[in-house]
């Protein structure tokens, strides 16, 4: 008996590292330390009401993007356990089954639970203001989609200490991925937590169509949209279309895995290329779902600092437009290498060398929009204009890697992991931090240290530049990604150390930006006007943090920059006096979404561990939860004038 | 701030300077050492130029506009410059002509890898004939698999090929997908469980050349290198003959035990059971060694290409 418990425990924990123990304590810790905070400072009611029940998309933005530092410490992490373990030849600071469970989730996490839920949060909070809407167009739907996210996250970090981490990579390639060839439960965290996150990206798919599409101010056309909304839209479109089809492979692996059918398999006609396919169409488009908010990111941002309106906005609408296009037929050229005929290979060459055209186009326009303008060098523009060469190198190697036959000396090689860190450091994680320096204000009602946010900017926008350039000749020299260790001999070495220095270096740049987040959260400059950066959309119109109800009237839009131009007629005296306060109709709170996501949270993890017992309790939580909202009538309340008029009194908006 | 561009454009320039210097020795892929790596060689080399041109034009903005609008007094601060026609559709032409002058020698080479490289050296004796040789590769976790079907002798981790004569590699996969590599003799193909995978390599000149994997497939996957010899006729003919006469004979017990999931030194046998030959991946070999057909639990019709063993022609 005692022997069954104590052999189960040990399977159950991860056992036998010194780290992973370090990372019990510390877990076991944090925890504890959470839980006694919050109730000696009676918090947990304020807890409840204000965050966790919370429908108002300012609140979720704010939620996800705390939830998306921490993933992204979180893979920052595992990303320096693998350049110290490559630091050197033959090193044994990780031994290759931990290596491999650290590229795994270092992946998994940086897109999935890092990057998307940032851009999630980014535009949960500038989206509704962008548009003037009061909040998206389903506020419940979208506490179901971050709380399902969480959720997610959770299960896959759990991993780590429990059962053990999926060893996979992030692309989970069949049969490889597969129950024969890779037994345990890592990989049923893998199908499982981004399945339970995966269907929260969907639903935020949908929310923010309706919501841009629906619930924009009178008067603003869709050509009369700031980019970021515009990027956002044409996202949410890529996301509806993109995710179902990984939805669907998950599913099958997760069939394969738990319930012994043959999708993926080697035996019974199962199909491991199957799985590439329908990865790759999910994976290609996910790029853009990643990227193409930074671009709206990049577009307001650079022209709120050139002072001046985007150059060629058209153009850069029907840019995105074409890339959203051109991203779902390129998906073949992640395995270029996979025995496909030459026309194949010639078609998809073609259609991915055509996504630079669009892409091209964006990077002159926005070198057009800073010619002639008045450059300011804040924080958020550093970003932004780091981003136009850094994003341009990973640009034309992508050109490079579009060619088949080069690609074959490229593929799984350190060349392409250095372009696609290329674009994404360059492009989105660039981006996500412009953005969160951006918009910080609004947020909070405080601006982020300059000072702080320039030297976290040169720090990790340099070290990125050491870490990743050489990395494209480590590639040519022939390393492939995923290598534990590598023998000395082959001139690999100093290359390696190089990087090393670099990723290290970007780690202290992004410590810089916490100790500026902390430093500023009690000695930041208070935002009283609302409008830190002499900006050009209406988030900037309002209050500094943004009221509940975000606008107390809702404005009337007639040009591109609407609040650049009120500000314009304020100035020459032609502003309209402002009309009596109307209640605002606003969204109940709910604590179903975050209990559903409980219920979601025990269903994944007892499939994780084949617990049945456990799993279907949990799925019939989540239908009685679905259930008890269809009865929830009373959804909505009013905020009567007066609250609205002190609220609007207490930020100095009445004189 | 005009200061840091600077350096940084310094920085940006100096592993381009290395490149330039020469030490491509050391850089495999920019060091072909046959004619199937030399066309890609080009092919890289081509869009390098392209790219860097690309790359310089978007700098050279970029500096440009930094400097004459990012200072506090700069004139000609214009917020009504918000388009211009001409330019726009000179930047949308551009890139579409590059890609033009990209594309059309990429098709080519897509083709061209198609068929065997010219012969450069006369055949040795040992391929009876034949102006090619044909080597049948197996990954398995976590080490290559070589037999020579018209010399009916195997190897482990290496690989010994006439140098000047075309080399069509058949690439299997017994469990986890792999992908084989040598970079200084060409490009990658994947090998597959399903779906057998060709690929045409030649060596200029006798010398040894590292491989390895490149699609990650598990524990010992940093370890499955393998090594292709290149040697003059001669010296092809008498390896040959002396693994044929001085090395044992692959057992069907020995073969088994190399499907097993380890990493094993470089061996050679002198022939192969009959099974080898049938290139069955591990759930057939799992339905053979339980006494069942191999294609009794594959589903006709379900397999990609024909019947499961199409794939690139």
């Amino acid at each position: 008996m005692m022997d069954s418990i104590t052999n189960f425990l040990s399977h159950f924990f991860v056992t036998g590292d010194p780290m992973i123990y370090g990372a019990d304590a510390s877990i076991a810790l944090v925890s504890v330390a959470v839980l006694a905070v919050l109730t000696y400072f009676k918090k947990w009611k304020w807890l409840w009401n204000e965050w966790l029940t919370t429908v108002d998309h300012k609140k979720i933005g704010i939620m996800y993007i705390i939830a998306a530092l921490l993933m992204f410490f979180r893979g920052g992490v595992d990303a320096l356990m693998m350049r110290t373990q490559l630091a050197m030849p033959g090193l044994s600071f990780l031994n290759a089954e931990h290596y491999n469970q650290v590229f795994t989730t270092h992946g998994t996490i940086m897109i999935i639970f890092a990057a998307m839920p940032f851009i999630f949060g980014l535009m949960n909070i500038a989206v509704p203001l962008q548009i003037g809407a009061r909040d998206v167009a389903f506020p419940f739907l979208n506490a179901v989609s971050f709380w399902l996210f969480f959720a997610g996250a959770m299960l896959f970090n759990l991993s780590f200490v429990i059962g053990g981490s999926p060893d996979a990579g992030w692309s989970s390639y069949a049969p490889f991925a597969g129950i024969e060839l890779n037994p345990g439960v890592g990989q049923n965290y893998y199908v499982l937590a981004v399945q339970i996150s995966g269907i929260g990206s969907l639903a935020t798919g949908i929310n923010f169509l309706v919501t841009i599409l629906k619930m924009r101010a009178p008067g603003m056309k869709l050509f009369k949209m700031p980019m970021f909304s515009w990027s956002i839209l044409i996202t949410s479109v890529i996301i509806i279309f993109a995710f179902p089809a990984f939805t669907v492979a998950l599913a099958l692996m997760t069939i394969d895995r738990l319930f012994g059918a043959h999708f993926f398999t080697i035996a019974a006609g199962g199909s491991p290329m199957l799985w590439a396919n329908l990865f790759w169409f999910w994976g290609h488009p996910e790029v853009y779902i990643v990227l193409l908010p930074v671009f709206g990111i990049f577009s307001d941002v650079i022209a709120t600092f050139a002072h001046k309106t985007l150059f060629g906005y058209a153009v850069m609408v029907w840019s995105m437009i074409a890339i959203s296009f051109l991203s779902f037929i390129t998906w073949l050229h992640h395995f270029f290498t996979m025995g496909n005929t030459a026309p194949v290979n010639a078609f998809f060459s073609i259609s991915t060398m055509l996504i630079a055209i669009p892409t091209g186009v964006k990077i002159f326009n926005w070198l057009f929009t800073l010619n002639k303008g008045r450059i300011e060098f804040t924080t958020p523009m550093l970003w932004a204009l780091a981003f136009i060469p850094n994003f341009t190198i990973g640009g034309v190697t992508g050109v490079m890697l579009a060619m088949a036959p080069a690609d074959y000396q490229y593929h799984n090689s350190y060349f392409l992991v250095a372009h696609f860190h290329s674009t994404l450091i360059a492009g989105t994680v660039f981006g996500i931090f412009c953005g969160l320096h951006y918009w910080w204000p609004k947020m909070f009602g405080y601006l982020l240290d300059e000072k702080k946010g320039k030297w976290a900017f040169w720090v990790f926008m340099i070290s990125f530049n050491i870490c990743f350039m050489p990395m494209y000749f480590l590639g040519l020299m022939g390393m492939t990604r995923r290598m534990y260790t590598y023998p000395a001999g082959l001139g690999w070495g100093p290359i390696n150390f190089i990087m090393t220095i670099g990723a290290f270096g970007m780690g202290i740049g992004f410590a810089i930006m916490a100790y500026n987040i902390v430093w500023s959260a009690i000695h930041g400059k208070k935002d009283t006007t609302g409008d830190p950066w002499d900006g050009r959309t209406l988030e900037w119109s309002i209050a500094s943090p943004a009221p509940e109800y975000n606008f107390a009237h809702i404005p009337t839009v007639s040009t591109r920059d609407a609040f650049e131009t009120m500000k314009e007629e304020k100035r020459a005296g032609r502003a309209k006096p402002p009309a009596p306060f109307k209640p605002i109709h606003m969204p109940n709170n709910s604590g179903i979404p975050v209990i559903m996501s409980a219920f979601m949270f025990v269903a994944g993890f007892g499939f994780v561990f084949w617990w049945f017992w456990m799993a279907i309790p949990g799925v019939i939580g989540v239908i009685a939860c679905l259930i008890a909202r269809s009865f929830v009538y009373d959804d909505f309340h009013h905020i009567p004038v007066d609250e609205i008029e002190r609220t609007e009194r207490a930020a100095g908006r009445l004189s | 701030m005009i200061k840091t561009f600077k350096m940084k454009m310094a920085v940006a320039l100096l592993p381009l300077l290395a490149l330039l210097t020469g030490c491509s020795d050391n850089i495999a892929v920019l060091n072909p050492q046959g004619p199937v790596a030399r066309e890609q060689y080009h092919l890289i080399v081509w869009s390098l130029i392209m790219m860097s041109l690309v790359l310089a034009i978007v700098l050279i903005i970029f500096i440009y506009v930094l400097v004459r609008f990012g200072r506090r007094k700069s004139k000609g601060f214009d917020p009504n410059d918000t388009g211009n026609r001409k330019l726009e559709i000179i930047w949308l032409i551009v890139p579409v002509l590059i890609c033009i002058l990209l594309a059309v020698p990429t098709v080519k080479t897509l083709y061209a890898l198609n068929q065997p490289p010219k012969a450069t050296a006369a055949a040795p004796a040992a391929l009876n004939g034949s102006k090619t040789l044909t080597i049948d590769v197996t990954s398995v976790q976590w080490k290559w698999l070589f037999r020579y079907p018209d010399q009916k002798i195997e190897t482990v981790n290496y690989v010994v090929i006439p140098a000047g004569i075309p080399v069509q590699f058949r690439l299997h996969a017994y469990d986890a997908m792999n992908a084989f590599w040598v970079p200084e003799l060409g490009g990658q193909q994947y090998t597959m469980t399903d779906m057998p995978m060709k690929l045409w390599l030649q060596a200029d000149k006798p010398g040894n050349y590292d491989g390895r994997s490149s699609n990650y497939s598990g524990r010992g996957f940093a370890q499955m290198t393998f090594t292709v010899m290149a040697r003059s006729a001669n010296d092809f003919d008498n390896w040959i003959s002396s693994v044929k006469n001085n090395q044992p004979a692959l057992t069907h017990a020995k073969y088994m035990q190399l499907l097993e999931p380890n990493t094993v030194k470089p061996q050679e046998f002198s022939s192969y059971p009959a099974i080898v030959a049938k290139d069955f991946n591990k759930a057939q070999m799992d339905a053979v060694m339980n006494g069942e057909s191999p294609e009794k639990d594959s589903m006709p019709g379900m397999d990609m290409g024909n019947g499961g063993k199409g794939g690139q022609k």
